[in-house]
């Protein structure tokens, strides 16, 4: 019996560790091992989630390709969060299986989840960033607190900056820096292992029209090398213009699942952000 | 690196809450004083009560105007009872010259030799003792012990003696395990507190690390480690302190006063080693006590 699950748990370390190497070693990219056989990154199969008698989540099945930008939108307690805070295992679903590049959350043991989460990148309303710490030491602390040696930092972080635009922001603090670049240092921190699947809860919860085009531009851009992202919020403006796949969800149901207007994939995001800050009805044909 | 980054983290939350972190180290400083004052007295008076213990004989004490005769003829009536394996004669000059060597000025203050003639009469083994001394003193027809000869005065097995001292030791020892262990615990509520308030504080570190993914024990090596910091801090401050009154308040008083000097107690650097362990054990406890029970990660 002892020898067995000793097995066993040998075993899922295997799997659990196993898709965070290519990306490390690769540098950019991460998307080549994320499906594991299948194709979905995020496969959500009856999710139910009760607290307390209420219900968080009521039978939700949907899943998510590699390489999709997908919103789940929703008014505040429609479980929204829930359905976060469950991809990155930090609830347990009353019913129903979720899998999350290619792992069965379910039996994935306690002691395994902080690898497992160095497969997803997560983004917060409120940027969740250290305030004494500068923006430099805020990214590199992701790559510390997982093991990164000193020269993996010197070369990943300059780079992830770079990408979200923080270049010549390294040694300021959070207190200093304005709303969206603060949030743009919370996207590098979630992004500088390169995860396979990016979560952004109500990333532009807190920030002006303009600067959530930036952010949401960043994200695009994030989410053309090949990361898979998510994300919730409710400005159900940006989602229109976005033109991307829509999950809604209403009091733990999800209501709808569909493509919010026709889109190429291919778009550079210097056309993204061209459309996003164009009139908000962008006479028909404009693509 | 990674032992870099810990200790980093750990000096840094010490810095930040500087007042729990510093009651915390008093705590663990007075325990860490008491330890080291306790343990060689413990062993002083343990020393000292085993040197009795293993002094198992009965003496007897001759009356001053005892002869020569009449020692004779008390020495064949001893070697006569059983299991007596050697009988001793110890002159009052002898008894004299012996005490003198203890104490020389109160004995010369005495001017006069106020100890008698002695026979100390060794047991084959010591359970033999109490039989000896009810063969020295035989039940009279009132009903009394009496002497087995006119000439002998007291008889004394010691045991009164022996029973004082290690009513006193135990006295000792007792009061000091009480004391330690109740500083023990207050030392590792107060370390276990520490740690709370450096987790609450840092709440915000600690919900990132978990996002990022860090292990659990990664989370909590800066905290244990801020808890061993504060804890040998305590146990070092505490030996300075010892090791100051030792050289200048009780080597001094060494030479005058026997009692310090004669037991052999711990040698100062065992006194460091054991301390020092204490002072991390007990801080070790104290963290882990609030991270398992605040950081179910």
């Amino acid at each position: 019996m002892a020898i067995s699950s000793r097995h066993k748990s040998r075993t899922r370390r295997r799997a659990v560790t196993a898709p965070v190497t290519p990306p490390r070693t690769g540098g950019a990219g991460g998307s080549k091992s994320a499906g594991r056989g299948t194709r979905s990154v995020i496969e959500f199969r009856d999710v139910s989630k009760l607290y307390a008698g209420d219900v968080g989540l009521e039978r939700a099945s949907f899943s998510i390709q590699r390489g999709e930008f997908v919103f789940l939108v929703g008014s505040t307690g429609s479980g929204k969060s829930t359905v976060m805070r469950l991809l990155i295992k930090e609830l347990e679903p009353t019913d129903g299986r979720i899998s999350v590049a290619g792992h069965d959350l379910g039996s994935i043991a306690r002691k395994r989840v902080p690898y497992f989460r160095r497969n997803v990148g997560v983004v917060f309303q409120d940027f969740k960033l250290l305030p004494n710490r500068t923006v430099y030491d805020n990214v590199a602390y992701a790559l510390k607190v997982t093991g990164g040696t000193r020269r993996e930092i010197r070369a990943k972080v300059p780079d992830v900056l770079r990408l979200t635009g923080l270049s010549t922001k390294l040694h300021n603090l959070p207190t200093q820096l304005s709303g969206g670049e603060q949030q743009r240092v919370s996207i590098a921190r979630a992004f500088v292992n390169h995860p396979p699947l990016l979560l952004a809860d109500e990333p532009t919860g807190n920030l002006d029209p303009d600067t959530s085009i930036d952010i949401m531009r960043l994200l695009y851009r994030i989410n053309r090398t090949g990361t898979t992202v998510l994300v919730a919020t409710h400005d159900q403006q940006m989602v229109d213009k976005m033109r991307r796949r829509v999950l809604e969800l209403s009091r733990g149901r999800i209501v709808r699942d569909e493509v919010a207007g026709r889109y190429t994939r291919d778009e550079t995001t210097r056309d993204l952000a061209k459309r996003l800050r164009a009139p908000s009805k962008p006479p028909p044909g404009v693509e | 690196m990674r032992i870099g980054f810990f200790l980093r983290e750990a000096v840094r939350a010490t810095r930040r809450s500087s007042a729990s972190s510093f009651a915390a180290l008093a705590t663990v400083l007075v325990t860490m004083l008491m330890l080291g004052v306790f343990i060689p007295i413990v062993q002083a008076t343990n020393g000292a009560a085993n040197t009795v213990r293993s002094r198992v004989e009965v003496d007897v004490y001759f009356k001053a105007g005892a002869t020569t005769a009449d020692e004779a003829r008390v020495r064949r009536k001893i070697s006569q009872i059983p299991h007596v394996k050697r009988i001793v004669f110890v002159s009052k000059l002898a008894a004299l010259k012996q005490q003198e060597k203890t104490d020389p000025a109160a004995y010369k203050l005495l001017g006069t030799n106020p100890l008698p003639d002695t026979f100390q009469v060794v047991p084959t083994n010591p359970q033999y003792v109490l039989s000896i001394r009810d063969a020295l003193t035989p039940t009279r027809a009132d009903g009394k012990p009496g002497m087995i000869d006119p000439s002998v005065a007291t008889v004394s097995d010691k045991k009164t003696d022996t029973k004082k001292i290690l009513q006193v030791t135990k006295l000792v020892t007792i009061t000091a395990a009480i004391l330690t262990v109740l500083l023990v615990l207050a030392s590792v509520l107060l370390i276990a507190n520490t740690i709370r308030l450096s987790l609450y504080s840092r709440r915000r570190e600690v919900e990132v690390m978990k996002l990022v993914g860090a292990t659990d024990w990664f989370i909590r090596w800066p905290f244990v480690i801020e808890g061993v910091v504060v804890g040998a801090a305590g146990a070092a401050l505490a030996l300075v302190v010892l090791a100051v009154t030792k050289v200048f308040v009780l080597d001094p008083l060494a030479s005058s006063w026997t009692l310090i000097a004669t037991p052999k107690t711990i040698s100062f650097v065992a006194l460091v080693g054991v301390l020092m362990g204490a002072g991390v054990l007990v801080s070790a406890v104290g963290s882990g006590l609030s991270l398992r029970r605040f950081l179910r990660v």
